[in-house]
């Protein structure tokens, strides 16, 4: 996996934030999802009722999860899949290029998965001289860019159509300069129909897997994984521990509200249930993979976490995912729960994520497996404090706010201080490069008294 | 470089160090839900609402009273008359013209026009169809055809997917699908393009 250095979210951001055409745009787009999601969430009467029941799934799966993975693994080998299990990306990656080196396969197609992503496969089989097909079409986009996905559920949702255009031009020859999204579409549609022919193995992810019929759900839009898993005769599908469901049942809950938050439709197009191997000349592998996963178990505060079905709706809420785009995050997951599981992988690396966030509590509001995400997210900004992880300037400004909250006298003080001051400083005194906070914005007016003032006069 | 190890030796450390981990720490939970049916909403008309979200997903929906209606109405499709190799799984529907028994890879249907496939039953509140995996030869046919119809009793509805999967107990086939739609892509700033890599239009037939 390529390691990368310590972010800082703003500066990341920053060149996103301040293309004045960009920020608002993408702002709008993901609104618009934003909105389709609330549609379908109030066409649902028992929607609030389908979120606890999914927590309460989850919260049991997450407590026994080790009876049910063992559980899936009789299961699954019982109708003929192998199941492997991982313990991080690498002994992943390796298992993986293990099935591949067995049936000597050079050119596999994948569907989308974040878990793939996360463990940097894609880099790691290409090293050994595999060719990667990422057949979901935002995720191509990117492959052929050589991006990474900037949202888990539109991975190409930062890329405007005529830069999409440029790309399709370069690589699949469309013609110059065409942006119709139609005829983009139809183009990779010819282009990947090519690969999905030549694939010599099929990579998915997993959406559900349960543990009663030891099979596995995956949901696509566009066929590409049915069509990546149906062609080949080896299907090897990647999923993380978290993944499981205890009863084929649970799939209801689930994909009632999977779809709905996602993209704010009823259903997915394709919601394909596999159970073991295609017929008796194919293999269907199953890898396991913990990565982190059980050690973010063993948090009382962040445990939650892993109830995340990779909606993607709390990206789409947030203001602040909305207005820098998914790489300022610099993590495979974005957005809010990205900023949870970032830091519970890499706390130095990831310590300013907890604090892109203006703790509105839109994301815990959308979230159908009711994470609590902005709770989350302010428990990390407590645990990096306690980590001495945040920077000097916010160590010492957060010590010097806690002494004048603490001393009334002090706090009247500064309150003088400051009505005074505003009244009496030069522009120029405050708009400078040093002050940040003055960049955008104006300093307010002074009122005329304090409130202290005021409440003494007028309600004694 | 290619890394010294069996598959077997692999596996055994990996699945051994997961579940110490997750023995390592005792989690309490309340247990396992019940799905209360009175909380779930059904409606009154499942066939009118299913057809409703059907339609809402980019599905076209006709009623016919009798199988071979289903040619006579495919017949008036432009792309279904002109096409070459329909495969019919529904032969009282549609008369295939593409002969799936000497079939062995699936590679072989890269040209398949038209698939005409055996819904189980539908879904009133997504608009969704099962497709039970044993009704299909090879699976991909479902989603390598350019064009695909589903041929369904209009009595086989249920109100939500808790119906549903009541309906479909386990364990049920190697594979089987909901399809609601045809295949659809909005990654390209968020348009709508109908026709992924699956099925460019999706035509239900409602049969008594």
């Amino acid at each position: 996996m390529n390691m990368l250095p310590i972010v800082d979210h703003p500066a990341a951001a920053r060149p996103f934030v301040t293309n004045p055409d960009r920020a608002p745009w993408h702002d709008k787009a993901l609104w618009f999802v934003r909105s389709k999601r609330d549609k379908q969430a109030s066409s649902v009467p028992e929607w609030e009722y389908l979120r606890s029941l999914a927590s309460q799934i989850k919260t049991a799966t997450i407590a026994n999860l080790g009876d049910y993975l063992t559980e899936f693994e009789r299961n699954a080998t019982a109708l003929g899949a192998v199941v492997h299990w991982a313990a991080d990306a690498e002994e992943h990656n390796r298992i993986v290029l293990k099935i591949l080196r067995d049936h000597d396969t050079h050119r596999i197609v994948k569907s989308k998965s974040m878990l793939t992503e996360e463990c940097g496969l894609n880099p790691f089989l290409e090293a050994n001289g595999i060719d990667v097909v990422d057949t979901d079409l935002g995720e191509r986009i990117v492959q052929l860019r050589h991006e990474t996905p900037s949202h888990i559920v539109l991975p190409a949702i930062h890329l405007k159509k005529e830069e999409v255009g440029e790309t399709f031009h370069e690589h699949l020859g469309t013609d110059e300069g065409a942006a119709d999204p139609k005829y983009l579409t139809e183009a990779a549609r010819g282009h990947l129909r090519d690969k999905f022919l030549a694939g010599e193995v099929g990579i998915t992810g997993v959406n559900f897997a349960i543990a009663e019929t030891g099979g596995f759900v995956v949901c696509t839009n566009e066929g590409n994984a049915d069509l990546g898993a149906s062609l080949p005769n080896v299907h090897i599908a990647c999923m993380g521990i978290e993944k499981l469901v205890p009863r084929f049942e649970d799939l209801a809950v689930f994909l009632r509200l999977l779809a709905r938050s996602a993209t704010g439709q009823p259903i997915t197009t394709y919601t394909s249930h596999f159970h073991g191997p295609r017929d008796s000349h194919s293999e269907l592998h199953i890898v396991l993979v913990d990565n982190g996963r059980s050690r973010l178990r063993q948090s009382d505060a962040f445990r939650d976490a892993l109830h995340c079905i990779r909606c993607g709706a709390c990206m789409n809420t947030c203001p602040v995912y909305r207005r820098s785009g998914g790489h300022s995050y610099r993590a495979t997951i974005p957005g809010p729960i990205g900023s949870v599981l970032s830091p519970t992988r890499d706390s130095s690396k990831h310590k300013s994520l907890p604090f892109a966030c203006s703790l509105c509590g839109s994301c815990t509001d959308v979230c159908p497996v009711k994470i609590p995400l902005h709770h989350q997210l302010l428990a990390w900004r407590k645990e990096i404090g306690n980590l001495k992880l945040l920077s000097y300037d916010k160590r010492i400004s957060m010590k010097m706010a806690s002494l004048l909250f603490r001393s009334a006298r002090l706090f009247s003080f500064a309150g003088w201080v400051g009505r005074a001051s505003l009244k009496v400083l030069p522009h120029w005194a405050t708009h400078h490069r040093l002050n940040t906070w003055t960049i955008a914005r104006e300093l307010p007016e002074p009122p005329k008294e304090s409130f202290r003032h005021w409440y003494a006069k007028n309600r004694k | 470089m290619t890394p010294q190890l069996t598959s077997q030796a692999a596996d055994t450390t990996g699945r051994q160090a997961i579940l110490d981990r997750l023995t390592l720490r005792p989690v309490r939970s309340a247990g396992l839900p019940t799905v209360d049916a009175s909380k779930l909403t059904s409606f009154e008309e499942p066939l009118a609402k299913f057809t409703e979200m059907l339609q809402s997903v980019g599905g076209e929906v006709h009623l016919v009273d009798q199988p071979d209606q289903v040619t006579e109405i495919l017949n008036q499709i432009e792309v279904f008359s002109n096409a070459q190799r329909v495969v019919s799984l529904v032969p009282e529907a549609v008369k295939g013209s593409f002969d799936l028994s000497k079939i062995h890879d699936p590679h072989d249907l890269a040209a398949v026009d038209w698939t005409i496939a055996k819904g189980e039953f539908g879904v009133a509140e997504n608009g969704a169809i099962w497709i039970d995996g044993s009704t299909l030869p090879h699976r991909v046919l479902l989603f390598i055809a350019q064009y695909l119809a589903i041929v369904l009793s209009r009595r086989e509805m249920v109100h939500h997917m808790h119906e549903g999967y009541a309906r479909l107990g386990t364990p049920i086939s190697r594979f089987g699908v909901f399809v609601a739609g045809p295949s659809k892509t909005a990654d390209i700033e968020q348009s709508l393009v109908l026709g992924a890599h699956g099925c460019r239009a999706l035509q239900v037939f409602l049969t008594p």
